[in-house]
């Protein structure tokens, strides 16, 4: 009886790790992947600036769609074979406060 | 008299706090991209023997060595560029020389290092002693526009030769009188990417990502203008996405031949080094990035860009056929090898870990930790044209 509550925590503790799981990956790819155009520290190369100065007056939505679909005629690649939709709306949001830094 | 002996002391003292004598012909730096160091490494015992800190943001950094090998010039993302003495393992002159760099080059002389900017656009050249600006080539394209500079590459004659990503043309600069530079201007195409000078100096070769071709400039004969090369390579076929940018540089000539990466086709493009007409392509991986001959010119090795970056693949230049897929870690993001090419380096960004690969039988030799590795440099680049 005394151990009963622990059950649903249990069962759900591994979705909590899955997700924190997901989310390191992210910051991880965003950090290194786009980085590799836009900059480790985010501040722009031969990708424009993704830093929240730069973004957080734009309008998410296209922002996402930027992300999933890329910009043709540059170099911003579509990336909706990679990321879904929920990545790209929570590396925006992200992105327009300033991006976490990956936990090392 | 006691004063005379003590000085004699103290210059003995002095003597014995150097290092060792030592050459640096077997010395490398590696880049540890995350944390701003270098580790300075060792190729004949796979060892690490050093490391500097402080070297700001090293994402995307690249460098070059002094003529005698003892020092590196490091070209860091945030416009830092970093003077190294391999031997002390020391930070020897550190200036901010732009807002957003990618990389740089050092003359024919060795006297002048110049750096190639993002922001502003451009490329500056710095005494290589002092690191004093003796001047600089805005990439102004048009009146008010300026570009970003890629594929920057010393020439014979303290020349260098780069090309600018927006202003879609190829610029040579003579830094004969190192205070006045004079440049002139090539027609390349759009958006070129990175460039390269082959080894003997004489071709100039941008990549570009606008269109299928690579612009081509005879260095011999620049009057006769720039040209382009493997035209329409992609015959009109889907453009797959490309997760990040090919790297080019000298190393691409090989077996009278030139491999190079095509641009969204999985694809290494070969073309006759004397004539410049396609001879073949090899079907690869993934998007190529860095497609790096041996030194004898027998290999081609080429990694890949994201997300088939943990495989390797080595192509034999006799047959023209894939010869080994590797799979070396995760994130390979550079391969270079020892300098009569026994060995081959790569660095694996997300295992943290450089790992070391025998040439001729494929057999991994042995790995070192080190940080986030990117770049790795080998001394055995100062003596090359286009390094
Ligand atoms: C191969 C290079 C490259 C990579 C890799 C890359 N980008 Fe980009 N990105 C660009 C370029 C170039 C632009 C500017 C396009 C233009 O000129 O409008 C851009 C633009 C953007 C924009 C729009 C910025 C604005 O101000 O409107 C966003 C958002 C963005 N990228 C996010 C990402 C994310 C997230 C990733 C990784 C998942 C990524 N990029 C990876 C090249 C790249």
């Amino acid at each position: 009886m005394r151990g009963f509550w622990l059950l649903p925590i249990l069962t759900l503790l591994p979705a909590l790790v899955a997700h924190a799981d997901d989310r390191t990956a992210l910051i991880r790819m965003v950090r290194q992947d786009c980085g590799s155009c836009h900059g480790m520290t985010l501040k722009g190369g031969l990708g424009t600036p993704l830093t929240a100065q730069a973004l957080s007056e734009k309008p998410g939505e296209s922002l996402v769609a930027t992300i999933l679909y890329g910009r043709p005629g540059t170099a911003m690649p579509a990336w909706k074979t990679i990321l879904s939709e929920s990545d790209a709306q929570w590396i925006v949001g992200h992105l327009q406060e300033g991006f976490p830094e990956e936990r090392r | 008299m006691l004063t005379r002996l003590l000085g004699l002391l103290l210059v003995f003292l002095a003597g014995c706090a150097q290092v060792p004598l030592r050459g640096t012909g077997d010395l490398g730096v590696v880049i540890e991209r995350a944390t701003g160091r270098i580790a300075i490494v060792e190729s004949s015992t796979r060892s690490i023997l050093g490391q500097v800190d402080g070297l700001g943001d090293l994402s995307h950094a690249s460098l070059v060595f002094s003529r005698d090998a003892r020092y590196a010039f490091i070209f860091g993302r945030d416009g830092g560029l970093t003077k190294v003495d391999l031997l002390e393992a020391r930070i020897v002159k550190r200036i901010m020389q732009s807002g957003n760099a990618i990389g740089g080059s050092i003359s024919q002389d060795g006297r002048i290092v110049v750096a190639q900017n993002y922001t502003p656009g451009g490329i500056k050249a710095f005494d290589s002693e002092t690191l004093e600006l003796l001047s600089e080539v805005p990439a102004e394209y048009a009146p008010g526009s300026f570009s970003k500079v890629v594929g920057l590459a010393d020439v014979p004659g303290n020349q260098f030769a780069y090309a600018l990503f927006e202003g879609g043309e190829i610029w040579v600069s003579d830094f004969s009188d190192p205070k006045r530079p004079v440049t002139k201007r090539y027609p390349a195409g759009l958006q070129p990417y990175d460039g390269l000078v082959t080894p003997d100096g004489r071709h100039y070769l941008a990549g570009l990502f606008g269109e299928d071709g690579i612009a081509l400039l005879d260095l011999w004969q620049p009057e006769k203008g720039s040209r382009k090369i493997l035209e329409k390579y992609g015959r009109g076929e889907e453009k797959l996405p490309v997760f990040k940018m090919p790297h080019l540089r000298g190393w691409s000539v090989a077996a009278g031949r030139a491999w190079l990466p095509a641009i969204g086709h999985h694809e290494v493009l070969v073309a006759d080094a004397t004539t410049w007409k396609e001879t073949g392509r090899v079907a690869v991986k993934g998007q190529p990035v860095f497609v790096i001959a041996s030194p004898d010119g027998r290999q081609i090795w080429v990694n890949f860009a994201f997300p088939d970056n943990g495989w390797v693949q080595v192509i034999d230049t006799l047959t023209g056929k894939i010869v080994q897929t590797l799979q070396p870690g995760k994130a390979i993001l550079h391969m270079e090898f020892t300098p009569r090419g026994e060995a081959v380096w790569l660095s694996a960004r997300d295992d943290n870990r450089v790992v070391i690969y025998d040439t001729r039988t494929f057999q991994k030799l042995g790995s070192l930790e080190v940080d986030a590795p990117s770049g790795i440099f080998f001394t055995s680049r100062a003596a090359r044209i286009g390094f």
